[in-house]
């Protein structure tokens, strides 16, 4: 059983819990190339998915996820749900509750919201997204693709290029790495970096063609236009040429390193669109883990002696 | 809990002469070996499905495909028990049409063989299903029986049965385990 009744924060999980959930999700993964992709497993539970911010591509992989499971899914989006007519949280966590679901997954815009849901209700929590904080799945299923493409996780160098100050994803997948033994170099403009870039625990680049020969992964994050106030750069065209990947500067990298996306990308921006359909580039390999890694956080955090009285 | 052997049932020797006649079984009731394939039950099962796939070999010329079945995702009681090392199912071979031989070490209340069935039939329809088992210890709690037996142990309930192979354990044979208590000694 993991160590945490909960998936929030990825420092919650040991490395030994990281484990089992990739072992497990080795198991899934078959499952989903099965031609009937559906066990009987979590029958008669209620997952909730409780998504107050857009998604469409994690809360399908979640929602997919818990009916291969063959758990009850319902989906609760931003625009249909009573947040609209001002429910707080608190309440709309009690109200859940009192419905009797087993596992909660909640995106939210503002960090920290699936910890305030947790501590008031009696079901199991997986963040699927706070604000600028966690996405704990996302870096899960990370390791979990790297793990099948190079084979293991231990000493590895992955940086991670872009948007780093407002990036949830790079917020789970740093602590990610150094729970598992890998070396995270985050890659940035200093106006993407966070003020102190040094309470990040991971060795800090401006430039993505100095540190480029030392990756086992280049992890290419979103340029989140709709999240920064004014671009941070001057223009996009300027980005793409000091920290876009393309084919230039995929030819000086290691020939095995590996370009990694968290989707939507933006092609031609922080990826170009040859490397994004090469095969070096393990983007769709990455959502094909989302599900068979949900299943198994879902899995381990539903089986076992108490649950559904978590917290 | 500490357990003790109280009885070794079956000696290497023993296993193998079973594990012969069980092969020689499957190949008459099957009439042949054209369409069957073996599938073992992790862990202990699908040690003995290879044993069982050699030996049918030796005897028929024709060696069967065989596979290997996790059950976790299908037990019935996840909710009181996760088993924390779930393995890779492997079933090499499309089951559609043929006989399958489910291979497991004990048979004791069916509850895994009913997850196993279930398990099966998530790959296809086979044309039959058959149950080969090392010990049948009784104390069924669902209506399933074994069609290939190496030895019927009677067990009380509180006793264990272990199946010990050379490839796990380091040695093969088939006990009978007591708890050891503390205050009775």
């Amino acid at each position: 059983m993991l160590s945490t009744p909960h998936i929030i924060d990825m420092q919650d999980l040991t490395e030994a819990d990281i484990t089992m959930i990739l072992d497990t999700a080795e198991s899934f993964k078959e499952v989903n190339e099965r031609r009937i992709k559906k066990l009987p497993t979590l029958r008669g539970r209620t997952i909730v998915n409780l998504f107050l911010e857009p998604s469409t591509r994690t809360r399908t992989s979640f929602e997919i996820a818990a009916k291969r499971l063959s758990a009850d899914a319902v989906n609760m989006t931003g625009s249909a749900s009573a947040t609209v007519k001002g429910e707080s949280l608190r309440d709309t966590a009690q109200t859940l509750s009192a419905m009797a679901c087993d596992l909660i997954v909640v995106r939210h815009r503002y960090a920290g919201a699936p910890r305030v849901l947790a501590e008031c209700m009696d079901a199991h929590v997986v963040n699927g997204g706070d604000g600028r904080h966690q996405h704990p799945t996302q870096a899960l299923l990370d390791l979990f693709t790297i793990r099948q493409e190079l084979g293991h996780l231990e000493g590895l160098t992955v940086g991670i290029v872009g948007d780093i100050a407002n990036s949830r994803v790079a917020g789970s997948l740093i602590p990610a790495l150094r729970t598992v033994g890998a070396k995270p170099i985050v890659i940035a403009p200093p106006t993407l970096l966070p003020a102190r870039p040094d309470v990040l625990g991971a060795e800090v680049s401006n430039s993505l063609d100095d540190v480029l020969p030392e990756l086992d992964v280049a992890y290419m994050l979103r340029v989140q236009m709709e999240r920064s106030e004014g671009m941070p750069f001057p223009s996009l065209r300027e980005y793409a040429r000091f920290y876009g990947m393309n084919a230039v500067r995929l030819a000086k990298a290691r020939p095995e390193m590996k370009v990694m996306h968290p989707g939507p990308m933006n092609r031609g921006v922080e990826i170009s669109a040859d490397v994004a359909d090469s095969s070096r580039a393990i983007v769709l390999n990455q959502v094909n883990s989302g599900v068979a890694v949900r299943m198994a956080t879902m899995y381990l955090l539903l089986g076992g002696g108490d649950s559904g009285t978590a917290s | 809990m500490e357990y003790r052997t109280k009885a070794i049932v079956m000696d290497s020797p023993a296993i193998e002469r079973a594990v012969t006649r069980i092969a020689h079984e499957v190949l008459e009731a099957n009439e042949g070996a054209s369409d069957i394939a073996i599938v073992g039950i992790l862990t202990r099962g699908v040690h003995l499905a290879g044993l069982l796939a050699e030996r049918i070999k030796q005897i028929e010329g024709v060696e069967p495909p065989v596979g290997s079945l996790d059950i976790s995702f299908y037990r019935d009681d996840l909710a009181t028990r996760l088993n924390p090392e779930v393995h890779r199912t492997d079933i090499p071979f499309d089951v559609e049409g043929r006989d399958i031989v489910l291979v497991d070490d004990v048979l004791y209340t069916g509850r895994t063989i009913r997850a196993a069935m279930d398990a099966i039939m998530d790959y296809g329809r086979p044309r039959s299903m058959q149950l080969a088992v090392l010990v049948d210890r009784g104390h069924r709690e669902l209506p399933i029986r074994a069609d290939y037996v190496g030895k019927n142990v009677p067990t009380a309930g509180r006793e264990r049965v272990r199946v010990f192979l050379q490839e796990n354990d380091g040695r093969t044979s088939v006990e009978i385990l007591e708890a050891v208590t503390q205050e009775g000694e």
